[in-house]
């Protein structure tokens, strides 16, 4: 199967090109979750009733989980309102570039920290929190304040959309697992930026802004760090950027050599083993050690999570493929195999998600009616009764998700391994000995 | 044609693993009671095991607040008030395994409470772990043939366009 351009089609192209659309959905999205930090700060401490937890952690979840990152990559990227105070602020205008900006440092961001290290260690660190921001409405209001915060103070001191490209904890694994999507955003012919005079796409025009996520169309070949904006579509003066419907995982073809990647593949590969032990598991020890921040048993915890994510699965992965002969460096081998992580990783997220999220749904239905737990009865669902929904094939879907992922990374390897000109069979074995690790956690 | 047989093997084999009866242990139904503590936010014991056909009574305990203890797929469920006991019964007549959990808000790790219930054999665990098997082992031989296949076509493709030339 071959590209299919979706821009061909002039309503999906007007759409995307009009500002307007996606203005009503950042408008929708910003007001959501201003409310979501309210609700968290203001409304009752229960989570189950909270709209804060309820909606961010039951309903987006599932949404960006099991719909936006497998079928639309960054799709979420493109509506997110965290960076859109910022970035108003920054641009001095909410449409179209004002004829003068305001003036802002706008600075480049650090070239040492120009990779996705600080998006790792930004993720680990709300991770090792987790049990409590997932439980607590005020934190988790507490953390979407400080996000929007950190968000508005880097739009002001560096250029483009610094906090969305370098800090933020959801973006590095949804760019990680974007790559599996089956939509991209690519140019029609090379030929034309090269000869292109002034690079709008990047620098910007009267028609739009330069690239908010630091990256010039021309050169795009994944679609790790394209936060699909659209603002390429806008400034392009050749109509040369497209929208394409493509094969799944197309841009695991050519993996990646990139550490801070590779490292973003076990953390999230680790994450999701962690969380389906402690969390849906039946161990009462671990919620006790995962919740109790600050106690010894939770600095334990924080120790053994970092040790699995940072030692035990990478040393076995490098173990695997050790004695692989090879001309390349192991370090490249490394960063190359683990390519075949990326969609076993987002199946394990998908397997886990469907557990916590079909047994917390119904909790939405009373949410949406009492959204701060006031008492209040908007449409009348508030006192909807909790009832964890399709369990009965929870178990099928969540074995389907796990053995085709497991076929998902063999082909990815199996590519990755031709591309380094190594066997692909050692990460064929590291990736079926996890996914019996997380099918015994979750079955 | 290899390939393509070998597919349908695989996919057949696949499909043997997962819905294929197995043979169940043959045990005299019994009368199984379990006391469950349960307190803020597990159950203890938080894994029982029963054979399919037995009479299961479970005593809740709660030893703090209010706690529930709802079993999946079964559908049924109990409460407990603090130093209160409740008493649940039932047939475990589905087999596999199931989560039980806390069905009353008990505090903020509440919707983690959860404990393992499994009914003979945790059946869909070993046909998972069959089926990752017969993917990983199938995978190798499947591609190799899938590689020979595509380049057949395309040496016979280009015999046919030099033909024509």
């Amino acid at each position: 199967m071959n590209r299919i351009e979706l821009t061909r089609i002039p309503f999906i192209k007007n759409a995307l090109k009009s500002r307007y659309p996606q203005l009503a959905v950042f408008i929708v999205m910003l007001i959501g979750y201003i409310f979501a930090i309210l609700a968290g700060l203001i409304g009752t401490p229960v989570g189950s009733h909270n709209f804060s937890i309820v909606f961010v952690w039951i309903a987006w979840w599932a949404i960006l989980i099991l719909v936006a990152v497998p079928f639309f990559g960054r799709g979420w990227c493109a509506v997110c309102p965290i960076p859109l105070p910022g970035e108003w602020l920054q641009r001095g205008a909410i449409l179209n570039p004002p004829d003068k900006r305001p003036k802002w440092l706008n600075l480049r961001f650090p070239k040492m920290f120009r990779n996705i290290w600080l998006q790792n260690i930004s993720f680990l660190l709300l991770a090792l929190f987790s049990s409590v921001l997932l439980t607590t409405p005020n934190i988790t209001g507490i953390v979407l304040a400080a996000m929007l915060f950190a968000a508005i103070g880097l739009s002001t001191v560096f250029e483009r959309r610094a906090f969305c490209r370098y800090l933020c904890p959801v973006g590095g694994f949804i760019g990680l697992y974007s790559q599996t999507a089956p939509i991209e955003l690519r140019i029609k012919d090379k030929q034309i930026c090269v000869k292109c005079e002034g690079k709008p796409c990047y620098n910007g025009s009267t028609n739009g802004y330069g690239c908010p996520w630091d990256v010039f169309p021309g050169g795009l070949t994944k679609n790790t760090y394209c936060g699909l904006c659209m603002e390429c579509i806008r400034t392009c003066p050749h109509d040369n950027i497209a929208v394409n419907l493509r094969p799944f995982s197309a841009d695991l073809a050519k993996p990646s050599t990139r550490m801070d990647e590779a490292f973003k593949a076990f953390i999230m590969l680790g994450s999701a083993i962690i969380y389906a032990g402690v969390l849906l598991g039946p161990w009462g020890a671990f919620k006790d050690a995962a919740y109790n921040v600050g106690s010894n048993a939770w600095l334990v915890y924080g120790v053994a999570f970092l040790a699995f994510i940072f030692v035990i699965l990478p040393s076995l992965f490098t173990l695997g493929i050790l004695n692989t002969k090879s001309a390349l460096p192991l370090k490249q081998r490394f960063a190359s195999l683990s390519t075949a992580l990326i969609p076993l990783g987002l199946m394990f997220w998908v397997a886990f998600s469907l557990s916590f999220v079909l047994t917390n749904a119904s909790y939405i239905l009373a949410a949406f009616s009492d959204p701060l737990g006031l008492g209040w009865n908007l449409f009348g669902t508030a006192n909807a009764a909790w009832q964890p929904m399709l369990t009965s094939i929870l178990a099928p879907a969540q074995t389907l998700a796990l053995v085709g992922g497991l076929i998902w990374s063999a082909r990815t390897a199996q590519k990755a391994a031709g591309e380094v000109k190594v066997s692909p069979i050692p990460v064929i074995v590291y990736c079926f000995i996890v996914t019996s690790l997380m099918l015994w956690l979750l079955l | 044609m290899r390939f393509h047989l070998s597919l349908l093997l695989l996919v057949m084999a696949g499909l043997m693993v997962a819905f294929a009866p197995l043979p169940v242990p043959t045990t005299t139904p019994q009368e199984r009671t379990f006391e469950i503590d349960a307190h803020q936010f597990a159950y203890s014991p938080s894994e029982f095991h029963v054979n399919p056909g037995d009479t299961v009574t479970i005593q809740l305990v709660s030893t703090d607040v209010v706690h529930g203890l709802y079993v999946d797929d079964y559908d049924i469920s109990i409460e407990a008030d603090p130093g209160q006991s409740a008493t649940l019964t039932f047939v475990a007549d589905k087999p596999g395994s199931f989560r039980f959990r806390c069905n009353v808000t008990c505090g903020a790790m509440h919707p983690f409470m959860i404990g393992k219930l499994t009914v003979g054999n945790n059946s869909w665990l070993y046909r998972s772990i069959g089926l990752s098997i017969l993917a990983a082992i199938g995978f190798f031989p499947l591609s190799h043939l899938h590689l020979r296949a595509v380049q057949v076509s395309f040496s016979d493709r280009k015999t046919k366009e030099e033909r024509i030339k």
